[in-house]
């Protein structure tokens, strides 16, 4: 099946800046993808080249197997909901909704029936005669997403779309945004650095460092094998183990890590494991998160409620399930 | 604490800014009121008759005309080519970086900060360099080196409050830049264009000191009125046209206030 996005060697630079380096990905049609990294790591400029607002110094972007290199963007069947929405404030909702059926010259009748329609489907009807100004944060949200559904397109895209909006509301629209692209089959391609976010939405994430791509895999494969310390790290909090650390507890000299989940604590001040001190606890409700200094290495454990609670400052023996150590593909 | 004090402004206050008002419009009103004067030869105060014959002989004068209309169309023209200019230059400046892109920004709007005169004096030397003869088009010239400052000033103010990617959005939505501009760049730039327009009209109009080293033969409104005060016949003439220059001055002024109050300010109306 032809993807529906596919980057060969794909690179933009800014100068010496090298904000996507020599990108190689593949889309499935139908598929919600998510691009997750920090700020500065190249997964806007990402969605930017599948939109055509910017082109790559080099390599090859195909949409559907066509050839998007130097196509502007009115002629892609692509659309984007922006991160600050940009809706047009002289227009009313409507007339925001239908902009782009207008300037196709669709006929005033059906565009706003098309319009009327879309604005059902993000649960808006009726809204069409206001202006964006006299919105919520999380109605103008909407009337973004139903601006882009609009011109039906085949590929969404989605940049940072949750970002404004508070807890309550980003976890509404997260369930909302995945029914929306299930009930719809449309390829959807969403920008964040929330990885809670894109743990829970995406079919597949992509982990973006340094313009380069660490990681595809699916959530799970994301969150329990990470590739390198950059993803252990960025996606959850795994406790990241140093090569020499690795070779004493693990028998390999390579990175690995650990979920804090997997690690027992022991009170007792010698024995097979890894003597540690504890350093803190926090409380998190479910469990108790247990800070621990381990021969100058920071670990987290994290102890069920219920289960006996060790001090700060108390001397303890850690120990795990060699199983549950992954060892990841970065070189020691 | 300021907030305590009462509404009332004190008296003295109150009598200050009067007397600031009064000097500043009081001169204006006698200006109007020697337009119906029967004395011809000089300002007498007070004004010995009364009369209305000095806007019939204003009509009839064929110099109050031709000057008029060399000013009507100056500052048409002037206007026209400031708007061209000051939006393009505008769109450049807010619209992408570049290195260099403060001191052109600064370069555009020196004209305005730099004394008439010396903007007159400059572009002098320049034509008489260049050996271009003077004529109307280089009074336009000359004004519109301030002109584009007060569009572009306008212009500049709107183009940072309108998102840069409501013209990726327009595009996005299948918009050329054609469609662009004309469906969501100029409804929002709309309003500052047309009071930066009026406004460079305005200054185009009542414009001396460059004009006087621009101009050739030709005499615009205000150089005009500056010649007819040194001579001695018909003086009220002067003060019926002082008359419909402020009127024309006024009003598109006014209007540009009220079409830019929500929040831009009229930038470069201090010229």
């Amino acid at each position: 099946m032809t993807p529906a996005v596919s980057f060969t060697k794909v690179s933009r630079h800014f100068g010496a800046v090298r904000a996507v380096d020599a990108v190689d990905l593949e889309i499935a049609e139908g598929e919600f993808f998510a691009m997750l990294g920090p700020s500065g790591s190249g997964k806007t400029t990402c969605l930017r080249l599948i939109a055509g607002f910017e082109q790559p110094t080099s390599g090859r972007i195909e949409i559907f197997g066509e050839n998007a290199v130097g196509v502007p963007p009115y002629r892609r069947n692509v659309n984007t909901v922006f991160q600050d929405y940009a809706l047009f404030p002289h227009l009313n909702v409507a007339d925001n909704v239908a902009y782009g059926l207008m300037v196709k010259g669709v006929a005033r009748e059906e565009r706003s029936r098309a319009a009327e329609e879309a604005l059902a489907l993000v649960k808006l009807p009726g809204y069409g005669a206001r202006k964006p100004g006299q919105l919520s944060g999380g109605q103008r949200q909407r009337v973004a997403l139903a601006r882009a559904l609009v011109n039906k397109p085949r590929v969404l895209l989605l940049d940072e779309p949750l970002g404004a909006l508070d807890l309550k509301l980003r976890e509404q629209m997260q369930e909302e945004l995945k029914s929306l692209q299930k009930q719809l089959g449309i390829t959807f391609v969403f920008v964040t650095h929330d990885q809670g976010e894109a743990l829970s939405m995406a079919d597949r994430v992509a982990v973006f460092n340094d313009g380069k791509i660490m990681q595809i895999g699916s959530p799970q494969e994301i969150y329990r094998r990470p590739a390198t310390r950059f993803v252990a790290d960025f996606v959850g909090s795994s406790n990241i183990l140093p090569p020499d650390f690795m070779q004493r507890y693990a028998g390999q000299r390579r990175w690995g890590s650990l979920r804090p989940e997997h690690i027992r604590i022991l009170a007792q001040t010698s024995g097979d494991g890894v003597p540690a001190r504890v350093a803190a606890l926090s409380y998190l409700g479910a469990g108790t998160r247990v800070s621990l200094d381990a021969e100058g290495l920071r670990l987290h454990a994290v102890v069920d409620s219920g289960g006996a609670l060790p001090a700060p400052g108390d001397a303890v023996v850690l120990t795990f399930n060699r199983d549950h150590v992954h060892v990841m593909d970065e070189p020691a | 604490m300021s907030s305590d004090r009462s509404q009332r402004a004190p008296v003295g206050l109150k009598v200050a800014a009067a007397a600031g008002l009064l000097f500043l419009h009081l001169p204006i009103l006698i200006i109007f009121v020697y337009a119906f004067t029967t004395e011809e030869k000089s300002y007498v105060w007070p004004p010995p008759g009364f009369t209305t014959q000095w806007f019939a002989v204003t009509w009839n004068r064929p110099d109050v005309w031709e000057a008029l209309t060399l000013s009507v169309q100056v500052a048409a023209i002037s206007t026209v080519i400031a708007l061209v200019l000051g939006t393009l230059c505008a769109a450049a400046i807010s619209g992408t970086s570049f290195f260099g892109r403060e001191t052109i920004s600064l370069l555009v709007i020196l004209p305005i900060a730099l004394p008439g005169i010396i903007t007159g004096i400059a572009l002098r030397s320049a034509f008489s360099l260049a050996e271009i003869p003077f004529s109307f088009w280089t009074i336009v010239l000359g004004h519109a080196t301030f002109c584009v400052v007060v569009v572009y000033n306008n212009a500049v103010a709107r183009f940072r409050r309108t998102s840069g990617s409501m013209i990726e959005a327009s595009m996005d939505l299948g918009a050329d830049a054609f469609q662009t501009f004309r469906h969501v760049i100029l409804p929002n730039i709309g309003t500052a264009l047309v009071a930066g327009g009026m406004l460079a009209f305005a200054l185009s109009f009542d414009e001396v000191i460059v004009t006087t080293f621009t101009a050739g033969q030709q005499q615009t409104l205000p150089i005009w009125m500056l010649e007819e005060l040194v001579r001695p016949r018909q003086r009220p003439v002067t003060n019926v046209v002082a008359m419909v220059v402020v009127i024309v001055t006024f009003l598109p002024i006014l209007a540009a206030y009220y079409l830019t109050r929500d929040g831009d300010q009229i930038a470069g109306a201090g010229k």
